[in-house]
């Protein structure tokens, strides 16, 4: 890092105030692995299709791989290691997708998981098939031929709607 | 059947840390010290290597070293090989050229590895690579390989002339020209498997980590099988002998073949780390993946079945091309020969076959084994013959399949392969029914009425799974067996760890191999765990490819049990003061017969290492029981997917409206896991057939190299679909077990371009049938929709 000159950064990753001395051309991809060790958020592709990277920024799903850290000064970030306390209740899309085996080798699973949540905050809780087709545009699964994901996301919306300890965790 | 045991939809025990972001794949591992590389690959297709001039790249900040061909080459590291000999028609060997992990000399392909450089960080290894000067004297390059088969074609390889790697055959070419002369009918089909990329969503990586202490490597790596990749590293490669590399294998996301491969990174990564003394991190981007993971499929195929006035089949004959690119990779010469020929009878009674295969070298990545590999292809070949045949007959398609139907079992093709058992008409019977297909034609009128052509079409696939005996496979030239191991470790309070062979990227084996072992010992599938991929820990495997690890890796875990089981009952014996003979074992609890003795599970666990019981003479302590299971045959899945279609006459839009699937996998021990790999593999299979395609320019540049304009499939693409079952146990292994982890992939291509083939009124279509290519096909055929 000695011939690069670094930036400061603030934000709030999973409820926990952060600051970070970084290279400017820094992804907040790479922000939450490299320096939080939040290794849950996956990099699936370098040309923002494949949504491995999703996160929620101020309540709203980004890809984490298209956008500076540095711009994020004073953000709220969410990742998927931060949708459920530890230990605690899963939240009831992360329980929908293990419940409808939403999941196979799991790489996809948090960026789709992160933005199942935001397609039940901008659609609603009861989502037909074809909405949730066409809204996993920007997600790519490899393994599951999406069908047990459309599954896991109509019911893990179904299930936002009872509220609950572990639904707050999302909001 | 127990609520965990066999043959229930167990949630998975896996998903808690896949589901919370705890995985632990290759790239969220860091290594105390670690460095990162970055590969400087060629942009040329085909290029003499006139110098590398690292000067300025070497002094830029971070930089610990920048590597090439020369330096590997000095320090003795040998080259990648192929694994499987094969063998042209006049007897010479298969034409293997020099694969080193840097290229030496000359670029074969866009994306060949020239030079690696090693950085504090990714972005100053990334930084200083775009100062490496490389001169590079441009050679004329051949994509295409039936112009890589042309004299006056460019040579990549001065072993292979002609680029031909082998000229391979399989049958009697006399008889299938005998049965040809008597038939009625010849159908006659000019077939493109397209060329595919895998794109597991984890892209590769690798950590080589050198210890100046010891001496021993250890490698983090996504791969399918940890073991072999260490075999190959260890005894072609020379990096060290192998009881001093350790390849670990953590969460693998996705591997569909391409990570069953040894590829230059990881040697790289391993050379690297003991060059610089510190751990070498290596991760792929995507684009880079493009051009570095062995892509799947690129047949080109001449293919003809002889039918006599019946529609009975007389014979099939085809002759293939296969691309296997730039070099040969680690599978690539199984692939379109005794993965592919051997499956040229379907599921029907053909009486003669004959395939010929040449194998090409062209400047394109090189081709190995891809979800299904030579099995999609020789059902494409053999499913569409017989949907042409019909077609051109004027026949039934399902009625002219049933007639062709193999029903007596075991029946041997003529291409090798003895199918164990199987009924065909049960579940095409089965489909049919699912798939409503007595209301097609009201629906086909429906879909007229909006304007649309509607389509069906079948794939009554077979393959050739459970990979596989041992003593065949090196009758056909594989330079390994292909068993599996499995240890059974008890310990002293009855918990269980099974060490496998076996490799999960996907597949659940922690939760079905747990469900095994519930049901035979009759504790909680929580009390048991499944060690997988380390060198350290399972002393040997062959690892998860070819649909092999519930037929054989659960298997050779039987096969362990059973040993266990048999040691536990001595234990039981001694504690209740019976006759060895006389314990029975039910449910986890051993009782002498016809008494009421009984001693519970973890009982008979505990005296079995505390050795109280009985002296070191009668019995040695403990309870640990290892098998390596080599399978007698291969397995034989097989079903029928039936697909219907509607296409938009104005756009050529072509829109799944219904997918059926009925495949005979044997005895399946977890529906819901089974149901999602028939999804998955269906999956890739449409994005064979509708959109997928890797294309090269003549001049071997790579056109679609990214997800931007490769296209994957998403899932706006499919309709929900029916999953379904029928059983034949399978005969040659201890649970019946079939496999089902490629089916999809296989049956669906087919499926696809048949029912789209239906729709327009036109064979004459080539995948990836993408709007375009429909649009195009239709104006020829002229078909419009009728209502009437």
């Amino acid at each position: 890092m000695a011939a690069t000159d670094t930036a400061a950064v603030s934000m709030t990753v999973n409820g926990k105030p952060v600051t970070a001395n970084i290279d400017p051309r820094t992804l907040l991809v790479q922000l939450l692995r490299e320096n939080l060790r939040l290794t849950g958020t996956h990099v699936g592709c370098d040309t923002s299709q494949c949504g491995a990277c999703v996160v929620h920024v101020d309540g709203k799903a980004i890809k984490s791989c298209t956008v500076l850290a540095l711009q994020l000064e004073g953000a709220d970030v969410l990742t998927i290691e931060g949708l459920a306390a530890p230990d605690g209740p899963l939240h009831p899309m992360q329980e929908a997708f293990r419940e409808n085996h939403g999941l196979q080798c799991g790489y996809c699973t948090p960026g789709m998981i992160m933005t199942a949540v935001d397609i039940v905050r901008r659609k609603g809780n009861e989502l037909d098939d074809r909405t949730i087709r066409e809204e996993l545009e920007g997600n790519i699964c490899r393994c599951t031929g999406y069908h047990n994901i459309v599954k896991a996301i109509a019911a893990g919306g179904r299930a936002m709607r009872g509220g609950g300890s572990a639904s707050k965790a999302a909001e | 059947m127990s609520g965990t045991g066999i043959g229930a939809a167990v949630r998975r025990k896996e998903d808690r840390r896949f589901i919370t972001g705890m995985g632990h794949y290759t790239d969220d591992i860091t290594r105390p010290g670690q460095v990162f590389a970055y590969f400087l690959r060629s942009p040329h297709a085909h290029a003499t290597i006139k110098s590398i001039d690292a000067k300025a790249a070497s002094g830029m900040p971070g930089v610990l070293a920048v590597l090439a061909g020369a330096e590997l080459a000095n320090d003795k590291i040998g080259n990648l090989i192929c694994g499987w000999m094969i063998h042209s028609k006049d007897g010479s060997p298969m034409k293997m050229a020099a694969h080193p992990a840097l290229a030496v000399g000359k670029a074969c392909h866009v994306g060949d590895a020239i030079a690696v450089v090693i950085a504090e960080t990714l972005a100053q290894a990334r930084d200083a690579a775009e100062k490496v000067k490389v001169d590079y004297a441009v050679l004329p390059a051949v994509a295409d390989p039936a112009a890589a088969q042309k004299a006056g074609a460019p040579l990549i390889h001065d072993i292979a002339p002609n680029n031909t790697i082998y000229q391979w055959h399989l049958g009697d070419a006399k008889a299938v020209d005998a049965a040809f002369k008597s038939a009625k009918h010849v159908c006659k089909l000019d077939i493109v498997n397209n060329r595919l990329v895998p794109n597991a969503i984890e892209p590769r990586a690798a950590i080589g980590d050198y210890d100046s202490g010891t001496g021993a490597f250890t490698l983090w790596n996504t791969t399918q099988n940890p073991h072999v990749a260490r075999l190959v590293i260890a005894a072609f490669v020379g990096m060290a002998p192998e009881h001093k590399l350790r390849v670990i294998a953590p969460d693998v996301g996705g591997g569909f073949g391409s990570k069953i491969f040894i590829y230059p990174e990881e040697v790289v990564a391993l050379w690297a780390s003991k060059r610089v003394g510190r751990p070498v991190k290596w991760v792929c981007d995507r684009s880079e993946a493009f051009l570095a993971d062995a892509h799947g499929r690129d047949h080109a195929t001449h293919a003809e079945m002889a039918f006599d006035g019946d529609g009975r089949i007389l014979g099939l004959r085809a002759k293939t091309v296969a691309n296997l690119g730039a070099y040969m990779s680690t599978f690539s010469s199984s692939v379109p020969t005794y993965l592919y020929a051997t499956l040229l009878s379907g599921q029907y009674e053909i009486p003669q076959i004959y395939c010929e295969v040449d194998a090409v070298y062209t400047n394109t990545v090189p081709v190995d084994a891809y979800r299904g590999a030579g099995r999609p292809e020789a059902t494409f070949v053999v499913e569409r013959l017989v949907e042409v045949g019909a077609r051109e007959l004027g026949q039934d398609p399902a009625e002219l399949r049933r007639r062709n139907f193999i029903q007596k079992f075991p029946h041997q093709t003529p291409v090798i392969m003895n199918y164990d058992v199987g009924d065909y008409n049960a579940s095409l019977k089965k489909a049919m029914e699912l798939a409503d297909c007595k209301g097609f034609g009201k629906r086909k009128r429906e879909s007229a009425r909006n304007g649309k052509l509607r389509g069906i079409g079948f794939s009554t696939y077979i393959e050739a799974c459970g990979i596989a005996p041992s003593q065949a496979v090196g009758s056909l030239g594989a330079g390994v067996g292909l068993w599996e191991s499995a240890e059974v470790r008890v310990n002293p309070t009855g918990s269980v760890e099974v060490l496998t062979g076996s490799h999960a990227h996907g597949q659940g084996h922690e939760t079905t191999f747990a469900q095994l072992v519930s049901e035979r010992l009759g504790i909680s599938i929580d009390d048991v765990s499944i060690v997988h991929g380390d060198t350290d820990k399972v002393q040997f495997g062959m690892g998860t490819y070819g649909s092999r690890s519930g037929a054989v890796g659960m298997s050779a875990i039987v096969k362990a049990l059973d040993k266990v089981e048999a040691k536990a009952k001595k234990v039981a014996a001694y504690m209740l003061e019976a006759a060895e003979g006389d314990i029975e074992f039910k449910d986890g609890k051993f009782s002498v017969a016809g008494t009421d003795k009984s001693a519970a599970w973890a009982d008979v666990t505990l005296n079995a290492y505390i050795a109280h019981k009985f002296s070191g003479q009668e019995l040695e302590p403990g309870l640990k029981e290892t098998s390596f299971y080599d399978p007698t045959n291969f397995t034989f899945p097989a079903g029928c997917h039936i697909c219907e279609v509607e296409v938009d006459t104005e756009t050529g839009t072509t829109e799944i409206m219904s997918w059926t699937a009925v495949d005979d996998f044997g005895v399946i021990v977890n529906p819901m896991i089974v149901e999602g790999q028939v999804h998955g593999g269906i999956a890739q299979g449409v994005g064979q057939a509708l959109c997928e395609g890797a294309v090269y320019d003549e001049g071997g540049q790579l056109v679609t190299g990214s997800f931007m304009d490769y296209c994957m499939p998403r899932a706006e693409l499919f309709p929900a679909l029916k999953v379904e079952t029928t059983l034949t146990k399978c005969p040659s292994n201890p649970l019946g077990i079939k496999g089902c982890g490629e089916a999809g992939a296989i049956a669906a291509p087919a499926a696809v371009i048949n029912a789209i083939t239906d729709a327009i009124g036109t064979e004459h279509l080539a995948m990836p049938a993408t709007p375009a290519t429909v649009w195009a096909a239709l104006q020829k055929s002229n078909k419009m929709p009728q209502a009437a």
